[in-house]
This record gives structure tokens, sequence and C-alpha cells, in this order.
């Protein structure tokens, strides 16, 4: 239906389209469940684990010392703000599952986080460069409400996918909800198909 | 699935009436067709379509009861140049329609017959899912305890003053404890009000107010800390009312929150 007073007023007009129902924000807000959990860099580490068995374990330093990788792209949260050219650095799941040394995974991975956060993702779209851990954004520190020290991107899915303090990556066979994917929704969430919630 | 989710289909709501609630906030009844029931704290996603179709959507949160369900209550603040809440204060009347989508959203929710004690936590529009809780444990005769630390910049912008003000009357179990941020009218003021940011002795005293216990002073962790505790508004005011609760001994997995703006 047509608001016959609505005009819209578009702000910054988007370099790049962006996603159906998606506004342009210039700021980086925040969407978590709860507050912001404390994280000790001293005791925190990643584990993956595949069929059951942990496979790697990393740490600051070792997660540190792995080939690092900068991108520049466009991220989407749910909630309606998109935000253009960000810029990212950190480790590919490629680059962690090649230094664990294990044959790529298939099926589905589900992201543990400090807190109980967890979301869903299958495995395809974490592969090829697709999803990284980072810990730095624009240069400096990942900051604690933006999922710092160190969160999963997954820039081309909804922004909840790229589960902020992260601890754990489980691969396994079948897809299985996550924390939002819980409460309705959707399972995949692309933001070019507007994948917001169950069923769209 | 296969089945719809009910609710979750985009459908036309009509405009019953807009009120006024504060010089910045009015409150917008919508009447629905499809009729979903909420749960307390849930939201709407609202998508307002311009003539040459350009789109745009945002959420609200239901302010009203979960008893009411055919027709839902928002509470919307006026932001600055915002394109949205500017059409909602601006152009919409009594008798429009508007496309909405719901209820979304289910951690953060309260039952209305959650019995343990609930220190809830609002700052300015942020009171909006938390009136519906308060008001819908009210119509569940649930007095079981609960405080609200509500935060607020001027007196005039106390929302649902009269009817928060009503239940700590009415409800023993219920304690308000209104915080006002810009000080400089504090003279003419009533009593109820006090001035200046929730900090953590606003939040100890909030708790005491509940649970009746200050625990020990020294060591400024009260005794029985509230089963949750719901933080609702800017995300730069839930960012720190967080950490305080964190500070303060409570679990990570007793605070829900809800960020409404950057
Ligand atoms: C789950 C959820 C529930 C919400 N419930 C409510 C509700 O019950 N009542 C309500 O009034 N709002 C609520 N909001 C916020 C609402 O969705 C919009 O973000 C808000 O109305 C601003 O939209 P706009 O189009 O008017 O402004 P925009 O055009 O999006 O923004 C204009 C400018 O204002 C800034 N801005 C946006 N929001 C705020 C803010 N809150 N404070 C200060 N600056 C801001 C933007 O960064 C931008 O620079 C909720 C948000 C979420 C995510």
């Amino acid at each position: 239906m047509i608001n016959n007073k609505f005009f819209g007023r578009r702000r910054s007009e988007p370099t790049r389209p962006v996603p159906p129902g998606q506004y342009l924000e210039d700021g980086f807000p925040v969407l978590s469940a709860g507050p912001t959990p404390r994280v000790d860099l001293a005791t925190w580490d990643l584990s993956i684990s595949i069929g059951g068995s942990t496979v790697g374990t990393w740490n600051w330093e070792s997660l540190n010392a792995l080939p690092q990788t900068d991108i520049h792209t466009d991220i989407h949260c749910v909630t309606k703000w998109s935000k253009q050219d960000t810029d990212w650095r950190g480790v590919t799941i490629d680059t962690l599952l090649a230094d664990a040394g294990v044959e790529t995974p298939t099926g589905f991975v589900m992201a543990g986080c400090e807190g109980g956060y967890t979301t869903n993702v299958p495995v395809p779209d974490v592969l090829e460069g697709k999803g990284l851990l980072v810990h730095t954004y624009d240069n400096e520190p990942l900051a604690p409400e933006h999922g710092g020290p160190v969160r999963l991107l997954i820039p081309h899915l909804y922004l909840w996918k790229s589960a902020k303090w992260i601890r754990s990556l489980t691969f396994m066979d079948q897809d299985a909800p996550g924390f939002w994917e819980r409460y309705g929704y959707h399972m995949y969430g692309d933001p070019w198909r507007e994948q917001r919630y169950t069923n769209d | 699935m296969s089945e719809i989710e009910p609710g979750k289909k985009w459908q036309i709501a009509t405009v019953t009436s807009v009120r006024k609630e504060s010089p910045r906030v009015k409150l917008f009844a919508l009447n629905l067709a499809e009729t979903t029931p909420h749960r307390a704290g849930q939201y709407y996603d609202i998508r307002l379509t311009a003539p040459d179709g350009y789109q745009t959507q945002r959420s609200y949160s239901v302010s009203s009861s979960v008893v009411h369900s055919d027709s839902i209550e928002l509470a919307i603040e006026l932001i600055n140049d915002g394109e949205v809440s500017s059409y909602f204060h601006d152009v919409v009347s009594s008798g429009d329609q508007i496309e909405v989508r719901g209820p979304i959203g289910g951690h953060f929710t309260l039952s209305p017959n959650y019995s343990k004690p609930v220190l809830l936590i609002a700052g300015g529009s942020g009171i909006a899912p938390i009136m519906s809780m308060i008001r819908s444990k009210r119509d569940a005769a649930n007095a079981s305890p609960t405080a609200l630390l509500f935060s607020f910049r001027t007196e005039a912008d106390f929302l649902f003053r009269s009817e928060l003000v009503d239940q700590v009357k009415t409800n023993v179990g219920f304690h308000l404890l209104p915080v006002v941020t810009r000080t400089a009218a504090r003279e003419n003021s009533s009593g109820i009000l006090s001035f200046g940011r929730i900090n953590r002795d606003s939040i100890l005293s909030a708790i005491v107010s509940l649970t009746g216990n200050a625990g020990s002073p020294a060591s400024g962790y009260p005794q029985s800390l509230p089963a949750r505790a719901y933080v609702c508004g800017g995300s730069g005011f839930v960012e720190a009312m967080g950490n305080h609760l964190l500070d303060i001994g409570m679990g990570l997995h007793d605070i829900r929150t809800e960020r409404f703006g950057p």
C-alpha cells in the first residue's frame, strides 16, 4: 500500500544499492540480546570442532600469528540499518581450517559465543573468504560492544549471523537453529531476499 | 517449515487514535484485522511506501497490555530529521492506514505471571516495551515484586506518569523510581522524582525496594539480586546499565536488553 504523504528522507544517497527494507546508517548501532560480556584476552580462546571432536584451539597470540586478511564490505542489520564501506581485519575460516590441518568440512556450522549466544550458518557461506574472525575495525581494535575482542564476520548475511564475542565453531552434519533462529528469525538470513523471519 | 507463522505477514492496520503523551512522544492505537496475541516486550515492523515506490521500515515496541490483541499501542518518540518518526508525528492521524507485521522478538519478553523479583530499567521511549510488561502483570493481577527505574530528560518527559503513579498506589509489589537527567527544573518539581543519572546507587536502592535487603554496604553487592533485569533505551544507556548490573554481580543470562537507537 502507498502512504500518500510519505516521501522519504533519503539521507545519504547510497553509492551502491541497499537491500530491500534497509536504510543507510552513518553511525554504528549496537544490537545484542544482553549486556556486553567481559572477555579476558589472557584466557580467551577459540576452538573448532568437527563431528564432535576438537580439531584446533587458538589463543589471542596464535590467532594473531596466522596470516591476516583485510576486507572492505557492506553490512546489513536485521533491525533495518545498513552500513557501506566498512573495513575489517582478521583471519579467514579457510586459514583456520588449514592451520588445523583438516579436510574442508561440509554441512553446517554453529558459532558459539561468550554468554551462550549461538547462530547457525551453512558451511559454504563461511568458506572461500566469505567468513572471517575479525579483531580490527577501521584500523582500531574491535570495541567490546561491537563484539571485540573477536567476532565472526559473514557480511553477505544479516549481521546477527556475524556472532559477537565468538569462542567456538562447531561443524555439524544437520542444520539446527541458533539463539535468534529459535525465536523465529530466518535460518539463512539473506538480506537481498529479505529473509528476516521464518518463512520470509 | 511449511506452515506460515502467524503474525509474520504484512497487514494493513488502521490508526484509531493519536495522543500526545509528552512534547516528544505520541501514542498511536492501531487496530489489526489479523490478530496474534503479543508477548509483553515484543515489537512490530512498520513499512512506509512513498508514491514513487520508495520503501523504508522501522521497528516499534508494543506498549499496551497483552490482554488487548486486536488493538495495539505504540509509543513513538520524535527523532530530529527522523524519516519514520517524523512521518508519524507530522502526518499520521486517526483513520490512517499503516502497513505492519508482527509481533516479533522473543528474548526481550516477560510473562505476565512471572513471580520472581524483576528489575525494569527504561531510558526515555525505552519505556514502551516495559510498559507492556507492567500493564500485563497488572492485568494478570500479579503483584510480585517489580521495580521500575525510569530515566528521562525533564519532568515533561515522564511518560505514562499518572498510570505508573496509580500502580504504586494500587499494587503493593510495584516500586517506581523516576530519575530526571536534566536537573535545572529541580525546584518546582514534585516529591517522587530524583535527579541526575541512574548509577550504581540508584540501582542498589531499586534492588532494596524489590528484595528488602541492603546487603553488605562494604562490598557494594546486595545479598539478594533480582531474578531478572530488563533494560531498554538508547544504545549508550543500555550499555551503561548493563555494565552496572554486571558490576553488582548479576549474571549475564539474567539481564535482557533492547536497544532502540545508535
Ligand atoms: C526492536 C526495536 C524496537 C523499537 N521500539 C521503539 C519504540 O517503541 N519507540 C520508539 O520511539 N522507537 C523505537 N525504536 C526505534 C525506531 O525503530 C527508529 O529507529 C526510530 O524511530 C528512529 O527512526 P527514524 O526513521 O525516525 O529516524 P532515522 O531517519 O532512522 O534517523 C535519523 C537520525 O537520528 C538518529 N537516531 C535514530 N534513532 C535514534 C534515537 N532513538 N535516538 C537518537 N537518535 C536516533 C539516526 O542515527 C539518524 O542520524 C525501536 C527500535 C528497535 C530496533
